[in-house]
């Protein structure tokens, strides 16, 4: 019981505070890396509660999709008064001391995750709280995922492909001046277009009308 | 305070949906931090949807964690694909700025 306490209020406390810091933060990147901390909290806090499939799916798609997009779009932007100080390495560059703090404390985190890993039947076992022992988390998701929620499960494959195909329309542009090849006027292209064969009379010559 | 039940993942997921909120409120900066607050929203959600599922043995909360997962992704995307394209064509994304609706 003690055990789930311990890594209860580390992991909230440590998801807390850095919640805290993503909306207090002055620097755009610093929330990014705070958010990414919150989301690794919150995922060890699930692998350790019993939900492990969900936990590793919050690392994948938060951490490894949706926060990288966030600092992708932050540093693209230049909204936190970066300025080209980051791989100068000169004093005005604070992002580093503060992506290494973070990424300690996402090591510490993991080390305890793994280091409590055999104390984690002891805190699901006291209150019944597991489902059926024979099979795991994910079995018991699969098996009620691709059967009763099919449906849901298409219709979310469909946003995804709605929400790739929207961020698609919305930020391509034509750019000006860039020679691009087109298949279809290649293709397309006939000889009438092209070649033209002349009679050129001695002496005078072609004139190229263009 | 030691024995952890349900109401401790809930005060969690309280907390952080209302920290979430005052992010919403509280940002005059940009519009990343208003999107990186509607992610704690939706996390706290999660966490709310994966407590009760633990508790009351029930998977069917984890299954609509997941929903809420490609949600919130899908959402983080185009969001940021909007902020891009708003980026490209006024050349700023403060919040104070954004006033051409007049809203």
């Amino acid at each position: 019981m003690i055990v789930h306490a311990i890594f209860f209020y580390f992991f909230s406390i440590i998801a807390i505070l850095s919640a805290i810091m993503v909306v207090a933060s002055r620097n755009t990147v610093h929330a990014v890396f705070f958010l990414i901390l919150d989301f690794i909290s919150i995922a060890c806090l699930f692998i350790m509660v019993g939900a492990e499939f969900l936990g590793m799916m919050m690392l994948i798609v938060y951490v490894g999709a949706v926060a990288v997009l966030f600092l992708f779009v932050v540093m693209i932007m230049n909204v936190s008064e970066q300025k080209l100080s980051w791989f100068r390495g000169s004093k005005k560059s604070n992002h580093i001391p503060v992506g290494l703090i973070i990424s300690f404390v996402i090591l510490l985190e993991l080390i305890v995750v793994i280091g409590g890993w055999k104390y984690k039947n002891s805190f699901l076992d006291a209150q019944s709280l597991t489902f059926d022992k024979e099979f795991t988390n994910t079995h018991l998701i699969g098996n009620v995922m691709y059967t009763e929620y099919i449906h849901l499960f298409q219709i979310s494959g469909i946003i995804l492909l709605l929400s790739m195909i929207g961020a698609i329309v919305l930020t391509y542009r034509k750019r000006e001046g860039v020679k691009k090849q087109s298949y279809f006027t290649q293709i397309s292209r006939e000889r009438e277009d092209s070649v033209k064969l002349m009679d050129v009379n001695f002496k005078e010559g072609v004139k190229i009308d263009d | 305070m030691i024995e952890i039940g349900l109401g401790h993942y809930l005060v969690l997921g309280a907390v952080i949906f209302s920290l979430g909120i005052i992010g919403i409120f509280l940002n005059r900066k940009n519009v990343i931090v208003i999107l990186m607050s509607i992610e704690l929203i939706l996390l706290a959600v999660n966490i709310n949807l994966v407590s009760f599922s633990i508790f009351l043995q029930d998977i069917v909360g984890q299954i609509f964690t997941m929903l809420i997962l490609t949600v919130a992704a899908a959402e983080a995307a185009i969001g940021l694909a909007i902020i891009v394209v708003y980026y490209r064509n006024k050349g700023s994304i403060r919040v104070e700025e954004i006033n051409q609706m007049k809203g």
